[in-house]
């Protein structure tokens, strides 16, 4: 066998502290790779992962060296290398796709002029050869209009867009390895689908060697032959892709796979679905800009509407950046004014500012918001934040405020040590602990979590949800659980409503989310989830093919206010109706569906084939 | 309550560096005349722009009066006017500032564009039109300076403040139902001593540069007060020889604003 | 997506919008600038007949003077009358010599002007040179030392940089006349002798401000995510600082530059009276000494609208680079 085109032995990375001592950053790491192959670096966040992929390029961040090691990439030493050296293997030989495409693109120069700049920088094209071999590139990743794309500024693009660009970007130079840093972390899932299978075919097409860093086990499924586990900068276990996911060795590497693998919550524990209902939501409209002939504001983020919380129950909001949903929950919690509809909390109808609303019914319902770094007062300690909330709703004296303040702790998992503390000290996940107790002080009814554990990486993230739904047993709270995050959503929620465009484009039972029939968007969504296993997106892209033909019909329109928000991605498209609206909501009684459609379910049905079996087995288990 | 003993936290490094300085600069400025070995009229010696000697720690000035006294006064002159007109301003400046995040936009409009109005007088300019009407009075001079500097005051404080006010946790206080002072002493006002300190020794330096430089020009501090300007600027034929009764004056201020500058700048980077 | 046709023009009316509001608070600061120029020379206590007459003149004499000032009239009659003049390009007479004040002003302020124009050209060069030298190399010597004698600069008095240079190069070196007299130039050698020290000590002052806040603005831009993507492209150290960083750095490096350049104004007041320049500022402070109200009042707005353009320029240089951010 040949010897390995990148070869990294005992790599060492230091940073300087606080006051310039030597932190370790990365200890002791050693891989191979060959030629043709991709490798994953899997970890969480601070596990080195990018560190040590950079250091491939001969590259440390500001603050941070490279203190030991040797570094053997495509037969040059990168270690010993000097900076003019350097200077001509970046770029050339190896080449770098960014994490954050729509920050690593420079905002002031079109998008070609970054596009041809390695090619001119290392003189290997004349410039006109380089703009046809961009738009070649520009094709094969699938871009819409790759003539013109290239003229076009950063911000006049999506994410998804400047990500594929920013992959041809790296192969400009036909670089022999390409190093990929989450290049999807920062997209939708629907996105994110179509950008790793533009890479997959690019890599295959053109035998290129990978260096792949993510967090995500299901993209590494997809994505790579090989992995090394990586956590405080040191391996934890290294062998074949497939073999890690399946069956990995080490104690952490086990950990990292079941918390990818959150069961989903079990149908017995449903409550009694024709219970008086917790939180009506009905005909909800928040939005901006001028009045239309209506009253109502003329751009609306939430356009009409409607849910229902069951009592004791979880309603599990999921859709896209942008389709609106934390502005409902900034509208349930009254911090966000609305313009038409109405809120019944217990029975009660509830004002649209928090500020008109009884302190009872202020203490009843708990946010929970998404960054836990921002929702506590840096100047407080721990308890003294929650002492605050016990005193202001429950008129606790001092000392009782502090036993039930050490209980609270307790209950959300941490240690009474906490309570001196201030946030700073914390980590993200302990942080977001005490958010949950601030709320729980209150004693509330429904406690409302806005994306809770999207900025946690996944082991603490499932730990979370765990103590979540333990506390909701316990204490028979009801929940509006807002995520992007299908796997989070069925672990704890009863109900789903998906939200698109400011829409409910569909409310369902969350156990039969993925069979049965659905809305079109909702059908995309949950095959768009990555799975942890080898050959799922061959088997999407497949059945994309065959279930959501491209009839060509909806595609390059733009639906109305009223109109169904799908409509320019939609396979099924049916018409004006869909344009203009209203759209008919329909009931699917098997599964207590209401579907906003303007195909009747069972046309839906015969459309769009049921899932496919290999999924349904699979999904039980993700 | 229980939240005061909550707020009382470990002081930075930097606050205390800042602290530290400016209360020795005051405790100077309080004690220093009283420590000065002769009074700061008398004239002394017969040599005018004297060399430092045994009699005169830092030489005779140009009528031959004891610097080092002089130099005390005018310490002292000089850090109490600027001391209590930062005070003024800071303390004006930082209660509007904080107090439009949660008024009524109007409140906001007319008193930001009075400030934008204010602060499109150049500094210096502003201190000579009034001294030209109002004359060269302590009292006059401090409130002149209080006024200067206090949109710039407000406009930092405000900033602040606004970046506080979008946090979570006063949306969380708001959901809660807190009052509104309550959200401005406990939620933002604890969140913003440390920037603001280091502003308002900001506007200290200011203060002292454009307090020299009026009495510089001989419109600021006018005898028989004395203030560090207003020694460079009586001793300046001294130039030519070198003398200290110039050098020193000229050294003192700088140490006074480089200092604390110094001191500033090693806590914001 | 993003990628609406519409979203570039709707970019620029919304800037458009900023700058419009930006010119209007200009406006308004200019109104509330003459009022304030007014009310403070003419509403303060202190009668001004009393004042230049002495405590020996005759009741007669003050109020025949009264008279002449129109002191006699109400404050708002006195307030149409002078802003109108002014507006109009009279600014009355000087209480003092009795010569109309744009006689007395202008000469001068066209000696200020060329002592501005100096400083400006000599100091923009030099500080763009050398923030952005800092930026590259920062931490190192050069940014160490460029760093400490910025910061001493700004924060010492400008006569004391102005009496070193005094000190230095006219009482020690005796190189250059320590005051300057612009009649007596007739070459270009003497040309740079008479402004050598003015120009020199506020161009420090100038540079040092500049400096710090160019430095700042390209830090900044250096720290950005695509500044690392190009380092990882291969490309040249000033292919990135001049392809890459400068486009974005322009928009708030020429705020910094103009915003410094406003903060000269001060400068210029102590620098024409320490070097005897004839320019306004010297001017203004005799006729501050000598309680000339109107060349007071004219000097005064002739600075505040200078003053005023330079940083609503500034701001508005912002706006326009913060709206192309923002759009990004």
């Amino acid at each position: 066998m040949s010897a390995p085109l990148i070869s990294v032995r005992g790599l060492c990375v230091t940073g300087s502290g606080r006051h310039a001592q030597p932190v370790p950053i990365v200890r002791d790491v050693s891989f191979d790779v060959r030629q043709g192959e991709v490798l994953a670096l899997i970890g969480e966040s601070g596990s080195g992962k990018t560190t040590i992929a950079l250091t491939l390029m001969g590259y440390a961040r500001p603050g941070c060296r490279i203190s030991a090691g040797e570094i053997l990439v495509a037969g040059y030493r990168v270690d010993r290398m000097t900076i003019q050296e350097l200077r001509a293997f970046r770029g050339k030989t190896v080449s770098y796709v960014a994490q954050n495409a729509g920050t690593a693109f420079n905002p002031a120069l079109t998008v070609m002029a970054q596009v041809l700049e390695p090619a001119l920088a290392h003189w290997v094209m004349p410039r006109r050869e380089a703009e046809r071999k961009a738009v070649e590139l520009f094709r094969a990743m699938a871009l819409p209009d790759p003539e013109r794309i290239g003229a076009r500024y950063p911000h006049e693009l999506s994410g998804g867009q400047l990500q594929r660009l920013m992959a041809a970007m790296a192969l400009m130079t036909d670089p022999e390895i390409v190093i990929f840093d989450e290049p999807t972390t920062a997209l939708d899932v629907t996105t994110q689908v179509d950008v790793l299978q533009a890479f997959r075919s690019v890599i295959a097409d053109r035998g290129i060697t990978g260096v792949y860093v993510t967090h995500d086990l299901a993209v590494v499924a997809q994505i790579a032959d090989r992995a090394v586990v990586l956590r405080h900068g040191t391996v934890q276990e290294a062998g074949s892709a497939e073999q890690i996911l399946l069956a990995p060795r080490e104690p952490y590497s086990r950990e990292l796979v079941a918390a990818s693998r959150i069961a989903p919550r079990a149908a017995a524990e449903m409550p009694d679905q024709d219970a008086a209902p917790v939180l009506t939501v009905s005909d909800l409209v928040v939005g901006y800009g001028p009045k239309d002939e209506e009253g109502l504001p003329a751009r609306r983020i939430l356009n009409r509407v409607s849910l229902t919380v069951p009592a004791g129950g979880t309603l599990g909001i999921i859709g896209e950046s942008g389709c609106g949903k934390s502005t409902m929950a900034r509208a349930i919690s009254g911090l966000q004014s609305r313009a038409a509809g109405s809120l019944t909390f217990r029975g009660e109808a509830l004002a649209g500012d928090v500020a008109r609303r009884t302190a009872e019914q202020r203490r009843r319902l708990q946010l929970v918001s998404q960054n836990a770094d921002l929702v506590l007062n840096p100047a407080w300690t721990i308890g003294a934040i929650l002492d605050r909330v016990l005193v202001f709703f429950h008129g606790m004296d001092a000392v009782s405020a502090r036993a039930e303040t050490l209980r609270l702790l307790e209950l959300v998992k941490l240690p009474p040590s906490v309570a001196e503390r201030r946030p700073g000290a914390l980590s993200g996940g302990q942080k977001q602990r005490v958010n949950l107790a601030r709320a729980l002080a209150a004693r509330p009814d429904l406690i409302l979590c806005d994306e809770i554990t999207a900025a946690l990486d996944p082991v603490v993230a499932a730990a979370i949800l765990d103590t979540l739904a333990e506390l909701q047993k316990a204490l028979g709270l009801s929940c509006i659980f807002i995520t992007h995050d299908l796997h989070a959503l069925r672990a704890v929620c009863d109900r789903v409503a998906v939200l698109l465009g400011g829409h409910v484009v569909e409310e369902c039972d969350a156990a039969s989310l993925l069979e049965g029939v659905h809305h079109p968007y909702t059908r995309l969504l949950s095959g768009s989830v990555p799975e942890m296993r080898v050959g799922w997106l061959d088997d999407v892209m497949a059945e994309r093919v065959m279930a959501l033909p491209e009839t060509g019909n909806g595609i390059g329109r733009q639906a109305g206010r009223d109109g169904c928000p799908f409509v320019p991605r939609c396979g099924v498209f049916n018409g004006d109706l869909c344009v203009n609206g209203p759209v008919p909501v329909r009931v699917e009684p098997a599964g207590h569906r209401h579907i906003a459609c303007t195909h009747t379910p069972e046309a839906l049905g015969r459309l769009m084939p049921d899932f496919q079996n290999d999924m349904e087995q699979t999904g039980g288990m993700i | 309550m229980r939240d005061l003993f909550a707020l009382r936290r470990k002081i930075p490094p930097g606050t205390r560096r800042i602290l530290t300085l400016l209360s020795a600069w005051l405790l100077l400025a309080l004690l220093g005349p009283m420590l000065a070995p002769h009074p700061p009229g008398e004239i002394i010696s017969g040599e005018v722009f004297g060399p430092v000697s045994a009699h005169a720690w830092l030489g005779t000035d140009y009528l031959g009066r004891d610097l080092c006294s002089r130099l005390l006064w005018g310490i002292r002159y000089t850090v109490a006017i600027c001391m209590m007109s930062t005070a003024l301003s800071c303390c004006a400046g930082i209660f509007l500032g904080i107090a439009t995040t949660v008024t009524p936009v109007w409140v906001e409009r007319v008193l930001g564009r009075l400030m934008d109005g204010l602060l499109s007088i150049p500094s210096l300019l502003f201190a000579l039109l009034v001294v030209a009407t109002a004359g060269e009075s302590a009292p006059a001079l401090i409130l002149t300076m209080a006024i200067i500097y206090m949109p710039g005051s407000y406009r930092t404080s405000r900033a602040l403040a606004l970046r506080i006010v979008r946090m979570d946790y006063i949306t969380a206080a708001r959901a809660r139902g807190e009052t509104r002072s309550f959200i401005i002493l406990w939620e933002i006002l604890p969140n913003m001593t440390d920037p603001l300190l280091s502003d308002i020794g900001l506007r200290f330096i200011y203060a002292v540069l454009l307090l020299s430089n009026l009495s510089f020009l001989g419109l600021g501090v006018q005898p028989p007060m004395v203030d560090l300007g207003s020694l460079v600027r009586e001793n300046i034929l001294g130039m030519a020889y070198g003398a200290p009764a110039v050098v020193v004056p000229t050294l003192v201020i700088a140490l006074l604003t480089v200092g604390i500058n110094l001191t500033l700048d090693r806590g914001r980077v | 997506m993003k990628g609406r046709p519409g979203s570039l023009s709707a970019g620029r009316s919304v800037m458009g919008r900023l700058v419009m509001s930006r010119l209007g608070a200009a406006g308004f600061s200019l109104v509330f600038v003459i009022v304030t120029i007014f009310v403070i020379t003419s509403a303060l206590p202190g009668d001004v007949a009393d004042t230049l007459l002495g405590q020996g003149a005759t009741p007669e004499a003050t109020a025949r003077l009264r008279e002449a000032l129109h002191l006699d009239q109400p404050a708002w009659l006195r307030f149409w009358h002078w802003a109108g003049g002014m507006l109009t390009g009279d600014p009355g007479r000087s209480l003092l010599t009795g010569h109309p004040v744009s006689e007395l002003v202008l000469p001068r302020l066209h000696n200020s002007l060329l002592l501005a124009g100096a400083t400006a050209a000599v100091s923009v060069p030099l500080a763009l040179a050398a923030g952005l030298a800092c930026a590259m190399f920062r931490g190192g010597w050069f940014d160490r030392i460029v760093t400490f004698l910025t910061l001493a600069t700004v924060s010492v008095p400008v006569f004391l940089i102005a009496t070193l240079a005094v000190f230095v190069f006219a009482v020690q070196l005796k190189i250059v006349p320590s005051l300057s007299d612009i009649g007596s130039i007739h070459s270009v050698w003497q040309f740079i002798r008479v402004f050598l020290m003015p120009v020199l000590t506020l161009t420090s002052v100038t540079v040092a401000q500049m400096v710090r806040m160019i430095r700042a603005c390209m830090i900044d831009v250096l720290s950005a995510p695509y500044i690392e993507m190009a380092v990882l492209k291969g490309l040249s150290p000033q292919r990135i600082v001049l392809l890459n960083a400068l486009p974005n750095a322009i928009g708030p490096v020429v705020n910094a530059i103009a915003l410094s350049l406003s903060s000269l104004l001060g400068g210029v007041v102590v620098v024409e009276t320490v070097f005897s320049y004839p320019g306004m500022a010297g001017l203004m402070v005799e006729s501050v000494a000598a309680r000339d109200i109107p060349v007071v009042q004219c000097c005064a707005l002739v600075f505040c609208v200078a003053y005023l353009a330079l940083t609503t320029t500034a701001d508005i240089v912002g706006i326009a680079s913060a709206s192309r951010k923002r759009d990004a």
